[in-house]
């Protein structure tokens, strides 16, 4: 299976998402600067966590504005998947790739630490190899994380079971304890956790292995499928 | 618009308007002897900020000499934008550290910003990949709203940088006290990884290549910020908020994806960052070194403002530029990678044979002056040095040990002072896991960072203890080096090396001086020692408020090699059942220590007096190659340095973590003593029942104190009767709360 990493001017989580998927899971993957990439001939699509464009306007807004994320959408729409990480997941928002908006964390500063997960829906294709309510453990690292939607968009999520990753205990201040959520047709997953940066037990947790190899293992159902 | 460039060679003369850029009369003179006329408004400006204590290291050189700065694996020492560590596989390690102290007192955030942008460009300007960043901070005590908001911003400043450019904050230290308070410290330091063929060097040789300067246009931000940094902060420091600049870390990443690209082609020949004194300083050393000299066109500068005169152009330390040179010919190959980042970068002169550093504006030659005298030849002062009165005092006062009766509420009290108690306040806010390299976090005694692709990892820490440097500079330099060593050594690490950051008050006062030069020699004696040479630093002077002078701080930053993954430890206590064992004796030490601070009432003009605590280096490297050889044979579950606070706050720190575990420790003699002394060389290690043999075998002088329990509680005996017993998660509630607490508090 080939991964596509995309790089905008500022992303600085792309090595760590590159070295997840091609060291430690040991499938195709490239680094793909966001000017002039073609990403037809890829699986799958991962956005990386960072500062795009600084942050400046909004996090995500620039980048969101990218012929880059023309293509995504494209991607998106014949049913790949695409993953948003962090950064990525603010940009997904920005695109209209997922509903709902990121305010500043409700201690107005950036936080970094381990956090504990619920696996809230294990049937996605991006956690499938999770067990039901599964709890792990992910690396945040964000200013803006604190998830925001109005009433109606949290009816909606809850009743698609958009709604992925929870926080167990919020560390800050969003909506229903979301930490991570998928688009109605289950493509897209937007997450502000890292899974990228929970892939080795010596950093600290191992837990979103299970993540990447979800993607595989349903790329590969569905290509045999095909086949 | 500032019309600065009107003054006129003869009215600078008269008016004596070099005063007023830090030049003395003296220094005047050299200037127009060695340009056998006048200067005119921009050459005295170039003049005044190389020849700054910041750039030019006038009154610190000869001090700077007797650090030992050479090894075998040395492969580069101080001199370049950092100093360079052989680790073997072709890799090296590329470190340094640096103060951002003046503009942080004025402007913490941008201040703070601006100090890891600088030191990051430092590293990736010799060619390395910025891997991680530290910091050694200081403070005035949590109690004022300024201080707060001093502290705040810089955490903030350090964070907004740090975590934009993708480089993690692995780690650092903070410490309060009152000497701090108007002048606050802010030291950045960065570690990088470079393959041995991709070093770079900051010369502009070859006559006729190409000068590119690249990066951020110039703004009239900075301008005498390197001047600003070179004298005593004044009451109305708040005009000298312009001489602070402004940080885009945005650009920043964008500008090392960037260099570390160039730095593959052949084109390039030298690379160097525009820190302090901008263009000035980064052109005129290019040329200095290589032996040539350089002119420039400043009209084809990118400029963000208008009408910039020559004079604001080179004086400008605007943020995120950098200055190649490149062979004649090949510029666009260079060019081009940069604006494949959306980066300007532009050809904006020569390297020429004639050893002089020429600038042309609008047409006219605005600058002729000889390359070395900028930089080679810039004054040397030898100050005078005189021991100060309270030093001899402190030396005739007789260790007494201070009157302690409840030793749980002393216990509580260390664990809630803000230089003992948790950062996590602090490091929450640093994305200390970019990169996917930081296997142990901020919180342990030091930063452990492995190195992809290979074993190994690096361990690195920042530290000083500025009271006992007060007390006494030279055992505290001592003590520094020491300590830094002694947490590399914890985390299973050989030492590499050391960069230093000097920061003291103003030099011209003898007894600052004296504290410089003894800082130094106990510096020197503790790196030969422990075989630390010194690869890069810097020197912060003028440290001083209100005519105080802060503590002396000459802060150590750390790097030691750890050669295997499996050597890897950290300094909490890991499994029930496992063995406490104290290396080292324990004395009557209370000099400059966290006991006599909370002791201390109403007196705040002396809060720590008496003899700072002893230290034998020969012990000290006995006892740091011992544990060593220990934690290699994996007999050591976890090791932890002694410091502040002594043995109760050490065994408080190695259990708490969230496992539930406890302790409980049987001790004799004077209680007070054994809790709280500050004894110099002693570590706290667990180790499994069964390797209890095998680990006194190695070590000399450990004594079994105790054992890691599984009940959650902190218990002490002393002398069969039970002293301490507390729940641990209590304690550690306590020692977390305290900072964000005090932060919260009404004054």
């Amino acid at each position: 299976m080939k991964f596509a990493v995309i790089v905008f001017p500022g992303s600085n989580c792309d090595r760590d998402m590159y070295h997840a998927v091609k060291d430690i899971l040991g499938e195709e993957a490239d680094l793909v600067w966001y000017e002039n990439s073609n990403l037809a001939n890829y699986d799958a699509i991962l956005l990386p966590g960072g500062f795009s464009y600084g942050d400046y306007l909004r996090s995500g807004s620039i980048a969101a504005t990218s012929d880059c994320l023309k293509q995504i959408k494209a991607h998106a729409a014949k049913g790949k998947p695409v993953l948003g990480v962090c950064n990525g997941f603010q940009i997904l928002l920005e695109a209209g790739l997922l509903p709902g908006a990121m305010l500043c964390n409700k201690n107005l500063a950036f936080m970094c630490h381990q956090e504990k997960l619920r696996v809230a829906n294990h049937t996605t294709l991006f956690t499938s190899e999770y067990e039901e309510n599964e709890i792990v453990q992910f690396p945040i690292a964000h200013g803006e994380g604190n998830y925001f939607c109005d009433e109606a968009t949290i009816k909606e999520l809850r009743k698609n079971k958009q709604i992925v990753f929870t926080y167990e205990a919020n560390p800050n201040g969003s909506t229903e304890d979301i930490a991570g959520i998928i688009n109605r047709e289950g493509n897209v997953l937007g997450m502000m956790p890292h899974p990228e940066r929970a892939v080795e037990a010596l950093l600290g947790s191992a837990d979103g292995l299970k993540v990447f190899q979800s993607i595989v293992m349903n790329w590969r159902n569905s290509y045999v499928a095909s086949v | 618009m500032l019309q600065v460039s009107e003054i006129s060679p003869e009215q600078i003369e008269t008016d004596k308007i070099y005063r007023g850029m830090g030049l003395s009369e003296q220094e005047y003179n050299m200037v127009k002897a060695i340009l056998k006329r006048r200067p005119n408004f921009t050459e005295i400006g170039i003049f005044s900020v190389m020849w700054s204590e910041h750039c030019s290291y006038k009154t610190s050189k000869p001090l700077l000499k007797k650090f030992p700065t050479k090894a075998a694996n040395v492969l580069q020492g101080p001199g370049e934008g950092a100093g360079i560590i052989d680790i073997g596989d072709n890799q090296a390690v590329v470190f340094k550290v640096e103060s951002h102290n003046h503009p942080s007192a004025v402007e913490p955030y941008q201040g703070a910003a601006t100090g890891v942008g600088g030191i990051i460009r430092d590293v990736f300007s010799m060619g390395a990949r910025p891997i991680a960043l530290l910091n050694s901070l200081r403070f005035g005590n949590l109690t004022s709203d300024r201080v707060k908001y001093l502290f705040q911003e810089v955490v903030h400043g350090i964070a907004g940088y740090g975590n934009c450019v993708g480089v993690p904050t692995v780690g650092g230290e903070v410490q309060f006290d009152d000497n701090y308070e108007g002048n606050p410290l802010v030291n950045a330091m960065c570690v990088g990884l470079i393959n041995h063929e991709d070093i770079q060097k900051g010369v502009a040789a070859g006559v006729g290549n190409t000068v590119i300067y690249a990066g951020a246009a110039t703004g009239r931000d900075g301008i005498h910020g390197a001047t600003f940094a070179s004298d005593d902060l004044a009451e109305d420091a708040n005009k000298d908020r312009p001489a602070v600049q402004v940080g885009d870390p945005f650009m920043e990443k964008l500008l090392i994806e960037a260099c570390l690209e160039v730095i593959h082609s052949d084109a390039l020949v030298g690379m160097q960052d525009m820190g302090a004194a901008g263009l000035t300083s980064s052109a005129s050393e290019m040329a200095s070194s290589a032996g040539t000299g350089m002119e420039m066109n400043l009209d084809l500068v990118p400029q963000r403002e208008l009408n910039m005169t020559a004079y604001e152009l080179m004086l400008s330390e605007s943020q995120e530029r950098m200055l190649l040179v490149v062979k004649k010919g090949r510029e666009q190959e260079i060019i081009d990678v940069f604006e494949k980042y959306g980066l300007q970068a532009v050809a904006v002169g020569e390297v020429i044979e004639e050893k002089t550093f020429r600038l042309i504006h609008h047409g006219n030659i605005v600058a002729d002056i000889p390359v070395d005298a900028l930089a080679e030849e810039a004054p040397v002062y030898h100050m005078l040095s005189e021991e100060p009165e309270y030093f001899r005092r402190f030396q005739q006062m007789e260790e007494s040990i201070p009157h302690v009766e409840n030793f749980t509420g002393t216990l509580k009290a260390l664990l809630e002072q803000p230089t003992i108690a948790s950062k996590e306040w602090v490091y929450d806010q640093y994305d200390s896991m970019v990169q996917t390299n930081t296997v142990i976090t901020p919180g342990s005694d030091a930063a452990i960072v492995r190195i992809k692709g290979t074993d190994k990892a690096l361990a690195m820490t920042t530290d000083c203890n500025s009271r006992y440097m007060y007390l006494d500079p030279e055992t505290g330099g001592k003590v520094a080096v020491a300590e830094a060593a002694r947490n590399i050594v914890c985390s299973g690490a050989t030492p590499l090396g050391l960069t230093d950051g000097l920061n003291f008050g103003n030099p011209t006062r003898h007894e600052i001086f004296w504290q410089m030069e003894k800082s130094v020699a106990g510096m020197s004696a503790a790196c030969r020692l422990l075989k630390t040479p010194v690869i890069s630093g810097n020197v912060s002077l003028y440290n001083e408020s209100k005519g105080k002078a802060i503590f002396p701080t000459p802060v150590v930053g750390m790097v030691g090699l750890i050669e295997s993954l499996d050597h890897v430890t950290s300094s909490f206590f890991q499994r029930a059942g496992d063995v406490i064992f104290l290396i080292g004796e324990t004395k009557p030490e209370f000099g400059g220590s966290e006991l006599q601070n909370i002791l201390a009432e109403g007196d705040t003009d002396e809060i720590y007096s008496g003899k700072a605590p002893a230290i034998d280096l020969e012990v000290e490297a006995k006892r740091q190659s011992q544990l060593l050889d220990a934690i290699r044979q994996s007999i050591v579950q976890s090791a932890h340095d002694l410091s502040e606070g002594g043995l109760a706050v050490a065994l408080a720190e190695s259990v708490f973590t969230d496992k539930g575990l406890g302790v409980r420790a049987a001790l004799s003699g004077d209680m007070t003593v054994e809790l709280f002394s500050e004894t110099q060389s002693r570590f706290l290690v667990s180790v499994k029942p069964e390797d209890v043999e095998r680990f006194k075998e190695i070590i000399d002088d450990a004594r079994q104190i105790g054992v890691v329990t599984d009940d959650g509680q902190y218990t002490i005996f002393g002398n069969g009767k039970q002293v301490i017993a507390e729940d641990a998660e209590a304690l550690c509630q306590r020692w977390k709360g305290a900072i964000p607490c005090l932060l919260k508090s009404r004054v």
